[in-house]
């Protein structure tokens, strides 16, 4: 279907957890729950200190159209309402909660009446529930369509496609029905005509479950993904699977597809079976500093400190501990950090995997430019970066780049291309700013 | 507890090529010709390859010490330039000239211009074209193997220019017992090279089968005889150039349509040199020149962005 084949690169799988069902950790003493664990306009806190609240009750109502409600994942009492500095740097509210340790499910807990599409969304509102594989785009944003003709098909990406992750892999061995629920949600309310799972081929046992569970549904298929990454990038995956191309300034909407990750769809059938919204997370605690990697359901909020004691500690000093996997993972400051809606990995490379290799010049090999999944050219990129000349980076589309890590994993001369493409991105975006001004004023 | 935690930008892994083994290939992928030349030209060819490999060596490195930079001989670039110098080179070439060839090449091609990454030209194609100039008479005097008896004559180039006969097999072609430089008469030694850097995917095959294919196809219209488009093939410089040379990163485009089209345009250029020109070789000619306009090549030949709009 696809006219042609998309380049990308080949990554060590490291899926070392990808066997071992997911662990609950039991409360931890306390939890530091962000208010911005979205895209859009962060959550406003609606407790104060000395507040007793139970797990699921509502802590922080959505900020906007865009954005998401935030819930308490342990019972217990309210410390504090502060700002955090997250890890883009930026300074948010965030609720403190000392945990009682009974983990008491809040009494206003009860699962929502949903009969139509209009309830469906309004569900998923309430839910909390965001992108989980890692955007944290608001689910109810996604789904809310104006016009649901427009949806011919709907992917379900269990690329997971990311070394060492194993979270969604674990969804969709471990929660196979709710994940199959999710489906016919999807069927009932949004009228979905095509269902295609995307997932990547390196994962035999969950594409056979997921073969299994949608096997009488002749609606529903199982597509097997490349094992290049990055097959989860949400364009990529919807050329892999239906051969359309969205363009640039466009949603997957524009050309009839909707994307979900599986653990979002699990989630979203979760809320409304039970009621209980998103408060909990399965992620994978990995890296050569871990001394037994496994995949963990823990509350939202608490800390990767806890996380790592919890998991069983460390084998070597954790020099670079990072939320998400290696190749699109931020590396955090401290291990205060707390676990949000969209964390599904958390990794600690000891010493030699957390030194950045030395850069050296560009030799202009072209590694960059033809592992890009985009077709972008990063060493054109460069040179518009070292002559400041905006309306050339315009030009060469560097507003598509996601980030997604290829060039810079492929490039012998370990440029730190990345922060270039940053960095470029926001002069870019300056420039833009600047220009649209002017015309103002002069119109 | 407070802990030191390093903090960069993604990605946090990287593939396991680097700078350094990528040219240690280039040199690994060199050495079957340096041997070669060793077996069929004699000793001799020994110490051409090292005065140039030991000149590139020292003043890559001084150039360093005199600019403060950091020393970046650990790099192997200097290496394969002095290697690949060498191999362009007549076995009894004064090794003076070899040095003042090491100095251009290193000094003035590839440092001045802010080393290994900012030349815009191949340093060791514009030294041996300076020595072509400057050394005249020595850069040409054909010399011819130790390994094979002949009265001398000229190499096969020269002669399918003068319309003489080559008055060599293929198969002694094929396997360098002819006149020409160093590295560049053994095909089967930078055949097996080339195989390697394909393998190793240092390079893809585009640059060189495409200069390859052209010149075979030019020479076959040109002389109409399937024999002698061979022998224009197994000639020259051209093997070592369309796999070494035109190959060369800096200096040549980044994708694989790019460098079809500087293969092409290799082709063509040595090609009007050997058949119209007044030198009997075009190769290194062809090459800088077409290094001349890889910018213009990559900009015509750049990649469509995926889903990109034109405003
Ligand atoms: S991969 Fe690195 S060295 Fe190669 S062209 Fe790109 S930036 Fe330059
Ligand atoms: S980070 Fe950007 S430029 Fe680099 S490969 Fe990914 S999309 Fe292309």
């Amino acid at each position: 279907m696809s006219f042609f084949k998309m380049s990308g690169v080949v990554v060590p799988h490291m899926k070392n957890t990808c066997e071992m069902q997911a662990e609950r950790m039991p409360a931890p003493k306390s939890v530091v729950i962000p208010m911005n664990m979205h895209i859009g306009a962060p959550a406003k806190p609606v407790v104060q200190e000395g507040d007793i609240v139970g797990v699921g009750q509502l802590i922080g109502e959505a900020g906007g159209f865009v954005s998401s409600p935030v819930y308490a994942s342990v019972s217990g009492k309210v410390t504090k309402v502060d700002k955090i500095t997250g890890t883009n740097g930026a300074s948010a509210d965030a609720v403190f909660i000392e945990s009682d340790g009974q983990m008491r499910p809040f009494e206003g807990i009860k699962a929502p009446t949903v009969t139509n599409f209009e309830e469906f969304v309004a569900a998923v509102r309430d839910s909390g529930i965001v992108g989980l594989g890692g955007a944290g785009f608001p689910t109810a944003v996604k789904l809310g369509v104006k016009d649901l003709s427009l949806v011919r098909e709907v992917l379900i990406n269990g690329a997971e496609c990311e070394p060492y992750i194993t979270s969604d892999t674990r969804t969709m061995l471990d929660r196979a029905d709710d994940i199959k629920e999710g489906i016919e949600l999807l069927e009932k309310y949004l009228g979905a005509g095509t269902i295609i799972f995307g997932i990547e081929k390196n994962k035999p046992e969950a594409i056979a479950k997921m073969k299994e569970i949608t096997s009488g549904d002749s609606a529903v298929s199982v597509k097997e993904l490349p094992s290049i990454y990055p097959q989860g990038g949400e364009k990529v995956l919807i050329y892999n699977l239906t051969g359309k191309v969205v363009p640039e300034g466009k949603l997957p909407l524009d050309v009839g597809c909707i994307v979900i990750n599986v653990t979002t769809l699990a989630s979203i059938a979760k809320y409304i079976r039970t009621g209980m919204p998103l408060v909990e997370k399965c992620l994978t605690v990995d890296g050569s500093a871990v001394a037994s990697p496994k995949n963990l359901i823990v509350p939202i909020g608490t800390s990767l400190r806890d996380v790592y004691e919890f998991a069983g500690g460390f084998k070597a000093e954790p020099k670079k501990v990072l939320l998400g996997g290696p190749m699109m993972g931020i590396a955090v400051k401290s291990l205060d950090q707390p676990v949000m809606k969209n964390t599904n990995a958390t990794l600690a490379l000891a010493e030699k995997e957390a030194e950045r290799p030395e850069e050296n010049p560009c030799i202009h090999c072209g590694r960059c430019v033809n592992s890009c999944p985009l077709g972008l050219n990063p060493v054109a990129f460069a040179k518009a970066l070292s002559l400041n000349d905006c309306e050339a980076l315009e030009e060469l589309k560097i507003n598509l780049c996601m980030e997604c890590g290829c060039c810079a994993f492929n490039c012998p001369a370990k440029r730190d291309l990345i922060a270039r493409h940053k960095l470029a991105k926001s002069e870019l975006r300056s420039y833009q700013q600047q220009r649209a001004e002017q015309e103002k004023k002069e119109a | 507890m407070e802990e030191n935690l390093k903090v960069s930008v993604s990605p946090h892994i990287f593939s396991k090529r680097t700078t350094r083994n990528l040219m240690l290939d280039v040199v690994i992928a060199l050495l079957p010709a340096a041997i070669a030349s060793v077996v069929i030209f004699g000793a001799g060819s020994l110490l051409v390859i090292a005065t140039c490999v030991i000149s590139c060596i020292l003043f890559e490195a001084l150039f360093n010490l005199i600019i403060k930079r950091k020393q970046t001989i650990g790099d192997f670039s200097a290496i394969i330039t002095g290697l690949l110098l060498a191999l362009n080179l007549p076995v009894n070439i004064p090794l003076w000239q070899a040095v003042i060839g090491s100095f251009v090449a290193i000094i003035i091609v590839k440092n001045l211009f802010g080393g290994l990454g900012y030349n815009f030209a191949n340093p060791a194609i514009t030294g041996r074209i300076f020595m072509l100039i400057a050394f005249t008479g020595s850069m040409t005097e054909a010399v011819f193997p130790a390994a094979v008896d002949t009265v001398a004559g000229a190499t096969p180039l020269g002669a399918l220019a003068s319309g003489e006969e080559v008055g060599v097999s293929l198969l002694d072609m094929f396997l360098g017992l002819r006149g020409g430089a160093l590295g560049e008469t053994c095909a089967l030694a930078l055949i097996i090279g080339g195989i390697y850097l394909i393998c190793r995917k240092v390079i893809t095959w585009h640059t060189p089968v495409t200069f390859i294919l052209t010149v075979f196809v030019f020479s076959l219209i040109y002389s109409g005889d399937f024999e002698t488009a061979l022998i224009y093939v197994l000639s020259g410089g051209l093997l070592i150039g369309a796999i070494f040379m035109a190959t060369d990163y800096v200096t040549t485009p980044t994708t694989a349509l790019g460098q079809v089209v500087f293969g092409l345009g290799c082709g063509l250029i040595t090609c009007l040199i050997r058949f119209y020109g007044s030198y009997p070789e075009g190769v290194s000619f062809s090459i800088l020149f077409m290094n001349i306009l890889t910018p213009y090549i990559e900009k015509i030949t750049m990649k469509k962005p995926f889903g990109g709009v034109k405003k």
